[in-house]
């Protein structure tokens, strides 16, 4: 084990010595120097958003044919400090009326609802946080904290807006968690386990080759769950103002953003392990630190999609996200999902390219029914949407002959 | 372990407290968040159980969806905000008597019960809990009729409250 | 196990505990001039008209319903899906069954417009 090849533990195996040179027992030793790492990571993550929005601002920036911030720091790098320093020393001002302990409590549950989930994100071969096994589960339940959050701070604030926005929010939320659930259902099926690590380590082939269609609902889902564009609803601001955030000044309004910016860089990590296989690579085993940059360079080019997609959509209206999720992604969940199980079971003795053949096969029927639909539905629609304008046409043309002939 | 223990109290009397705060808040939305608390609390006591499946599954289910569904609930009242007066009327004195009785009577049963004071030390399963239990959910041998029969009443809920819904929305609409 | 789940309750203090000493350093820090003025709820310059509390409309009731009852069920299925290489044929198709039935309420709720958002 030396330093180049797995940093992360061999530092850490240095620290378990020299703590057990204290003279303490090895195992506690090394209990306790996870402990503190695992108290430290939370802050590696929040120091990270500075990162997240200095690239988030010069990523949105480019794609609107602007240079983003360049003005502090060599390309812009410590315009994030700033900005921090600068919310630090705002008010924090309190509305009337509100509900005191949810309203203070909803940026705190905002952010330390995104922040739990990295404990279970399996960083490299040897470095992850732990590995329960109810890794993929636990990701969901910590997210309904942040959920909570958005509830907390939008009936606290005493403000219509916010608490209308808060509730769409929250129903959005809700519904893209079962697309979200069932296509996590799917790399949980085929590594027949729901510990990140497993998952990973199930993934010589990426699932996003036998599982398209789970993935691309994922993909999409997390973006919903993060409320960006084109789900950002929330900030609808010529509809509720700034969203359930409204009554929020200084930091506790900062906090939200730090939870927005991580969660999307969190649900990249994610769909990475689930469909990307995580930190797997050519000598990723032997060398770890390999492993490491496999799994960010990886998760960069998720985050960077999901950083374009927001840079380059418009907004959904509250019943198209409604009826998006409901009629489209959770019936389309639920095939795929039950269509892997039945492959995965009846061609269970065929080789891996076999099934994964087969998966990929599936998927495209699915897509292909769905599409099929989707345009006959479109088009029925698309011949009511012309007899309507042909009527229109008519109706104004009649009405501009009798002003004539007046 | 001391440790399980100081979690398990400290755990155990946020939950109680939690608890009688639910129903002796004079607000409801407050009677809800308390209601959280008590069901958070709760998932840390099924892991101390060392069923973590079960403390993720009450996070999700509690806490993710029906504390949701009962926020929702109560903004569907006009008073979600206001004092709904005293909280106890005139048969709280046996009511607490009947409930003291009760309290009493299981608390006589479970100490009663040999589990009680002999706990299987290290009970002879797959360490796997969750690979037991789901491959007892599909066995007709174990749960598979609980597992269908728990659809069917799913599928009575949603039909239930979709019926109930609808009538409610053709009687007044407003967001 | 249990010593995983302990770094689990120590990493969800720190989570929490963060954002929460960051925002009283941050109150501590910052200047405090409330005035009345300042604590006006925003609603385009006047005063809140009303309660703010309002009534919500039933559909939001009715989307968090179908949202629990399809969340309990993949919540069943996942120690099902964990459990895989153990189940027969036949356990398979039980389980599809049950997305099966499950599928029928989303249909039913879909014809009876519980999706319709207006």
């Amino acid at each position: 084990m030396n330093f180049l090849s797995d940093p992360v533990t061999f530092i850490g195996n240095w620290l378990t010595g020299l703590v057990a040179s204290l003279g303490m027992p090895k195992e506690t030793a090394a209990a306790w120097v996870t402990g503190v790492a695992v108290g430290i990571l939370p802050l590696l993550a929040m120091l990270w958003v500075l990162v997240l929005i200095w690239y988030e601002r010069k990523v949105i920036g480019r794609l609107q044919d602007r240079p983003g911030p360049n003005r502090v720091g060599p390309f812009g790098l410590i315009q994030p400090v700033a900005d921090m320093l600068k919310i630090f020393l705002k008010e924090h001002i309190l509305p009337a009326g509100v509900d005191r302990i949810p309203y203070n409590l909803a940026p705190i549950l905002a952010v330390g609802g995104v922040l739990g989930m990295w404990i279970v994100v399996p960083f490299s071969a040897t470095v992850h946080g732990v590995d329960i096994n109810v890794g993929a589960l636990y990701i969901i339940a910590v997210g309904a904290i942040g959920t909570l959050g958005i509830i907390f701070a939008g009936y606290s604030s005493n403000n219509k807006y916010a608490l209308l926005a808060a509730f769409r929010v929250v129903a959005q939320l809700i519904s893209y968690e079962i697309p979200m659930v069932l296509a996590l259902l799917v790399p949980v099926l085929l590594a027949r386990s729901m510990g990140m690590n497993t998952i990973v380590q199930a993934q010589p082939v990426w699932f996003i080759l036998a599982a398209p269609l789970a993935a691309l609902l994922f993909f999409i889902s997390s973006i919903a769950e993060v409320g960006r564009s084109p789900f950002d609803l929330a900030e609808a601001e010529s509809e509720i103002v700034a969203g359930f955030n409204t009554e929020y000044s200084g930091l506790k309004f900062g906090m939200f953003y730090v939870g927005e910016f991580l969660h999307a860089f969190t649900n990249s990590l994610i769909f990475t392990a689930l469909f990307l296989g995580g930190w797997q690579g050519p000598g990723a085993e032997q060398f770890p630190i390999l492993g490491f940059i496999y799994f960010f360079l990886k998760t960069v080019v998720v985050h960077f999609l999901g950083i374009a997609i927001r840079g380059s959509m418009p907004r959904f209206r509250i019943d198209q996200v409604m009826q998006l999720n409901w009629k489209l992604f959770t019936p389309i969940a639920l095939a795929a999902f039950s269509a892997a199980a039945l492959v995965e079971k009846l061609a269970a003795n065929l080789g891996d390219a076999a099934r994964i053949g087969i998966h990929i096969l599936v998927n495209a029927v699915i897509l292909g029914v769905v599409l099929l639909i989707g345009s006959r539905v479109f088009k029925a629609r698309g011949i009511r949407l012309d007899a309507l304008a042909e009527r229109n046409r008519a109706a104004v043309k009649l009405s501009m002959e009798k002003s004539h002939d007046s | 372990m001391i440790l399980d223990q100081v979690i398990f109290l400290i755990t155990a009397v946020v939950v109680l407290t939690a608890a009688i705060l639910v129903v002796s808040v004079p607000k409801m939305i407050h009677a809800a968040l308390w209601l959280i608390l008590a069901l958070a609390g709760i998932a840390v006591l099924f892991v101390l159980l060392q069923a973590p499946f079960f403390a993720v599954v009450q996070v999700i289910v509690y806490i993710g969806a029906i504390a949701v569904l009962v926020i929702f609930a109560v903004m569907l009242t006009r008073k979600a905000m206001q004092d709904d007066g005293p909280q106890l009327n005139r048969y709280s004195v046996l009511a607490a008597a009947v409930s003291l009785m009760l309290f009493a009577v299981l608390t006589g049963m479970l100490l009663s019960w040999d589990g009680a004071n002999n706990l299987p030390v290290n009970p002879a399963v797959n360490p796997d809990t969750i690979v037991n239990l789901g491959e007892s959910l599909t066995n007709p041998q174990g749960f598979l009729l609980p597992f269908e029969v728990a659809s069917i009443l799913l599928l009575a809920a949603l039909v239930g409250a979709i019926y109930i819904g609808r009538e409610h929305r053709a009687g007044k609409e407003e967001e | 196990m249990t010593i995983s789940w302990l770094y689990i309750g120590i990493f969800l203090v720190v989570s929490l505990g963060l954002p929460a000493v960051a925002i009283i350093l941050a109150g501590i820090l910052a200047p405090k001039k409330p005035s009345p003025e300042k604590s006006i709820i925003y609603e385009c310059g006047v005063d809140t008209h009303g309660e703010t509390w309002v009534q919500f409309k039933a559909q939001y009731y009715l989307i968090g319903l179908v949202f629990l009852i399809f969340d309990i069920e993949t919540v069943f299925l996942y120690p099902w899906a964990v459990a895989f290489d153990r189940l027969g044929l036949f356990a398979v198709l039980e389980g599809l069954l049950f997305i099966g039935i499950l599928t029928g309420g989303l249909v039913y709720a879909w014809k009876k417009g519980a999706f319709e958002w207006a």
